[in-house]
């Protein structure tokens, strides 16, 4: 027993499933816990005991070997134990329902699933169907709550710097396929949260009807939208939207919307880049920026699995009344 | 309610600077010297003893005594019981603790598991030559083979008594004091 | 024309019921049909059975002009058995079911046994839609003559579940079944514009990920056939209207003196598009829920009648099929046993109309847009005894309500509803009896 002062933290919903799950403070204490964590990776020993005993299974419907692997890195450095299920080979793909697959790892006694799936929604039904704490990994075309978190983290170590500070003042475009984007919906919630300015750049064929209830600023000029931001988050372009006739060709769309030198020297900011990857270099953003681009992306990989480790502490790390 | 000061300010003072005496000297005066503060009081106490051997050993400001702050929630063997503890800051000088005499730093030493979890986090930054515990005080009911090199003041408690440590950059005040649990509101 | 022959022994006197001018009356039921009607008190208790309705609602039997009883084909989802008792539970005497059934309900045979399965279970008259087209392929007229001269005497025809898009097939049918005085209820829906649409294009599908369904792909199509049917002359029938821009095209085309009618489902009456949040797939239907706005212009459309009939549109589907992701899971709900509860509490309750016009909108209306003989006749001596005694003052949880149907894919599943049928007569034959089947499943 201790008489050590316990400082709790603030109080967390039990899963995470949407941004809409965590209050500002939650938001900040995740990102400061993480900032904490990222000196683990500096450590030589890179283990902490925290989740000895714990399971914790990766439920990935869709491929995604980086989502995959730093999440496993972050359990593994917390000592918990991994289990992998990925959809190609297993009875899941094998047309196993995701109720009985949940009930599967519910007796399996995993402590936490981290779901990917393309369904919108399915973190929130497995979570009807287990007792385990659930993090969705990226559902469909609604959310992805850790990705809009480390983007939350980089964006704050380059602009902001210290602990417990939020991003207000900050002025970011996000700028793509925002109606098909898990991505954009999780950033907009979190980056809006946190006191951010948002603009999202986008062909109007690509911006949900309902965006005017978003808190953000719509632009579909590009060159103007750069100019006063402090950062860009640049989303991924799938061709195959081209068939539903959401652009007419990838060389209008680029010369519209996408990034490349001509258009960085319209920012009066040097803007900080990011891209949750994997690049479509020359479509949404040129050869020439790419190389820019990737010194962040890994430094993005890193800060992935601080980030993963903190939401894991948090969910599973203390008990839970 | 009730409190029972068992230490003043100037009492807290005459400590720290005793201990500091007592580090130089059992350590021989050593370079390797590494003082590691447990968050949130054992910080603060960590950096007088450090200002103070500085002074001792005669140091030049430009050459303070290493001190950092150790953080040990993620080591605790009791994580369990609640809900998630916040972090706090591992701030470690130089470049590594290998080889150093480490010397770590906490207000109150009780069962003892805090320092176990100080150890094991210590173990996974590296390996220290040696490493020595300094409290201020020293309340007995030890549940693990765990003992302090440096005490400011061993103050016998019952379990139910709670010492209560008060420090200027926290709380505003230097005193120590033993509040009696059935005093409590 | 009357399915069921069973004449009751002795004639039946309700006493003290409410009639639908809220005064208390009795009634007498004899060979199947009501042979009196008086100031409650009036009538002699002797050598009958008595039922006892002190405080109960009269209504006349209701009539569902759209019900899916998934037999033949899907017969682990509902059966005519399982669905037509259902029925009787709500207060229907009866029901018209759907042709999307496994094979679809394209040629006389396949109608006619769906009415002979009917007859059979004898819990509510069961009458077949035919299918517009072939196998519902959109492209080819089905026998529409032969379902219409068989002895299903089919005047309804619907692709329902799938929009019969082709604007010239369209054209055709509106005019291939004025011969007959037939009508074609159209499911309106743009498949060009709702490609794997998954809820109501708006603020909550944008927030939520999931592909919308925008109203226009429902109003464009009804614009087109309230057109098409003032052109040739038809009748036409909108089913499950959803929307207020759908409303507006409707009582334009009223106006014009289009003889277009509609029908409103009750969980279209109630319920809204921020029901998804949950992502609870027993909230997916087609069409989807729509926004507050919407189910307001429809309350007040049903009442003021620019739209008709309120149908159920029962869509029973088995478990499997919505205990999975929102994007697999089928569309649509249960409504027989809830339809008249549903109503109740957003019609009656919300004091926007009285029992009258629910009894026109439910019986009398459907009735006769379904050119049916023996029902919608009202309650009045000599009609044909087609009785509902329902309890408006019941309050129950939707756990609590023992159903007949064989699905459970029910949205009020965490309400409490008003109301509870508590008999139902079918051609004087008491089916529900004290809020149960007379006989059991």
């Amino acid at each position: 027993m201790s008489n050590r002062s316990d400082v709790l933290s603030p109080k967390l919903s039990r899963h995470l499933l949407t941004i809409s799950d965590l209050s500002r403070e939650g938001a900040i204490h995740i990102l400061d816990t993480a900032d904490e964590l990222a000196r683990v990776s500096d450590a030589p020993i890179k283990k902490l005991p925290t989740l000895r005993g714990r399971t914790v299974v990766n439920l990935f419907y869709e491929d995604s070997t980086r989502t995959r692997i730093s999440f496993e890195a972050a359990a593994k450095r917390l000592s918990a134990d991994v289990i992998n299920f990925s959809a190609k080979g297993s009875s899941v793909s094998k047309g196993e329902s995701l109720k009985d697959t949940a009930l599967t790892l519910q007796s399996m006694g995993a402590d936490a699933v981290i779901l990917r799936h393309s369904a919108s929604g399915a973190a929130h039904r497995l979570a009807q169907w287990t007792d385990g704490v659930v993090i969705n990994a990226g559902d469909g075309t609604h959310e992805h709550p850790t990705q809009a978190l480390l983007d939350a983290f980089t964006l704050r170590k380059h602009l902001k710097g210290a602990r417990g500070e939020d991003l207000s003042g900050v002025r970011i475009a996000i700028v793509g396929d925002i109606l098909h984007s898990r991505v954009a919906r999780s950033n907009v919630l979190l980056l809006s949260l946190l006191g951010a300015h948002i603009t999202l750049v986008a062909p109007p064929t690509l911006l949900p009807v309902g965006v005017h209830d978003w808190p953000v600023e719509i632009s579909y000029d590009f060159d103007e939208a750069i100019g006063e931001c402090d950062a860009v988050m640049m989303l991924r372009l799938q061709m195959e939207r081209m068939k539903s006739a959401f652009f007419p060709s990838a060389r209008e769309y680029s010369r519209l919307y996408g990034l490349d030198r001509e258009r960085m020297k319209k920012s009066k900011k040097n803007p900080l880049i990011l891209h949750p990857g994997p690049i479509n270099r020359g479509l949404e953003i040129s050869a020439d920026c790419a190389d820019d681009v990737d010194s962040v992306i890994l430094e993005q990989v890193a800060n992935g699995v601080s980030v993963r480790m903190a939401v894991l502490y948090l969910l599973l790390g203390g008990s839970h009344e | 309610m009730a409190i029972k000061a068992v230490l003043s300010s100037a009492d807290i003072d005459r400590a720290l600077m005793r201990i500091s005496h007592e580090i130089v000297e059992k350590n021989r005066g050593s370079d390797e010297i590494l003082l590691l503060g447990i968050p949130t009081r054992g910080t603060y106490l960590a950096e007088r003893i450090g200002i103070a051997m500085g002074k001792a050993m005669g140091k030049s400001s430009s050459e303070p005594i290493p001190v950092g702050t150790l953080d040990i929630t993620l080591h605790r063997d009791d994580l369990r019981s609640k809900p998630p503890r916040a972090l706090t800051p591992t701030r470690i000088p130089g470049e590594s603790i290998d080889g150093k005499r480490v010397v770590l730093v906490d207000d109150v030493l009780y069962s003892g598991r805090t320092i176990r979890a100080a150890l094991d986090a210590l173990g996974e930054l590296g390996r220290p030559a040696l490493v020595q515990l300094a409290v201020l005080v020293d309340r007995g009911h030890r549940e693990l083979p765990i003992r302090a090199d440096y005490v400011g003041k061993n103050l016998p408690t019952s379990h139910d008594e709670v010492v209560r440590v008060s420090i200027a950059e926290v709380d505003g005040e230097d005193f120590v004091a033993i509040v009696g649990a059935n005093q409590y509101e | 024309m009357s399915n069921v022959e069973k004449i009751a022994n002795k004639p039946i006197v309700i006493q003290s019921a409410y009639s639908l001018e809220g005064k208390k009356v009795d009634l007498r039921i004899e060979s199947g049909v009501i042979s009196d009607i008086s100031e409650a008190g009036s009538l002699k208790a002797s050598d009958v059975d008595v039922i006892n309705a002190e405080g109960l609602q009269l209504l006349p039997g209701l009539v569902d002009l759209h019900t899916h009883l998934r037999e033949p084909g899907r017969e682990d989802a509902e059966t005519v058995r399982s669905g037509s008792a259902a029925a009787a539970l709500g207060g229907f005497t009866a029901v018209h079911a759907m042709a999307n059934t496994e094979p679809v309900a394209d040629t006389a045979g396949v109608v006619e046994q769906v009415v002979r399965l009917g007859r059979k279970a004898g819990y509510c008259d069961v009458f077949a839609v035919g299918a517009v087209t072939q196998g519902l392929n959109g492209a080819q007229l089905a026998e529409l003559g032969a379902m219409a001269h068989s002895m299903a005497n089919v005047k309804v025809f619907s692709d329902d579940g799938k929009c019969v898009f082709d604007s010239l097939v369209m054209r055709r049918a509106l005019e291939y079944v004025k011969q007959f005085d037939g009508v074609i209820a159209q499911h309106a829906q743009d498949p060009r514009l709702t490609e794997n649409a998954q809820m109501n294009e708006g603020v909550v599908s944008a927030r939520l990920g999931l592909a919308g369904w925008p109203a226009v792909a429902e109003e464009a199509i009804i614009a087109r056939d309230v057109l098409l049917a003032e052109h040739v002359q038809a009748r036409l029938h909108i089913c499950h209207v959803s929307t207020a821009g759908s409303v507006e095209i409707i009582r334009w085309a009223k106006a014009r003196g289009i003889k277009v009618t509609a029908e409103v489902t009750p969980h279209h009456l109630l319920l809204t598009d921020s029901a998804a949040e949950s992502y609870n797939p027993v909230f997916k239907v087609n069409p989807p829920l729509r926004t507050e706005r919407d189910v307001q212009a429809l309350r007040t459309a049903l009442v003021d009648g620019t739209i008709d009939i309120v149908a159920t549109d029962h869509a029973p589907h088995p478990k499997e099929s919505k205990e999975c992701e929102w994007s697999e899971a089928a569309c649509g709900m249960v409504g027989l046993e809830t339809a008249l509860s549903v109503v109740q509490e957003s019609i009656i309750e919300s004091g926007l109309s009285n029992w009258k016009t629910i009894a026109e909108r439910m019986s009398t209306a459907p009735a006769k847009i379904g050119r049916l003989t023996h029902h919608g006749l009202g309650i009045t001596k000599g009609a044909p005894a087609n009785i509902v005694l329902y309890d408006t003052a019941a309050r129950r949880t939707v756990s609590e309500i023992r159903s007949a149907s064989k699905s459970m894919n029910n949205p009020y599943f965490d309400r409490t509803l008003p109301g509870q049928v508590m008999y139902t007569f079918l051609h004087g034959n008491l089916v529900v009896a004290k809020g149960d089947l007379v006989n059991p499943l």
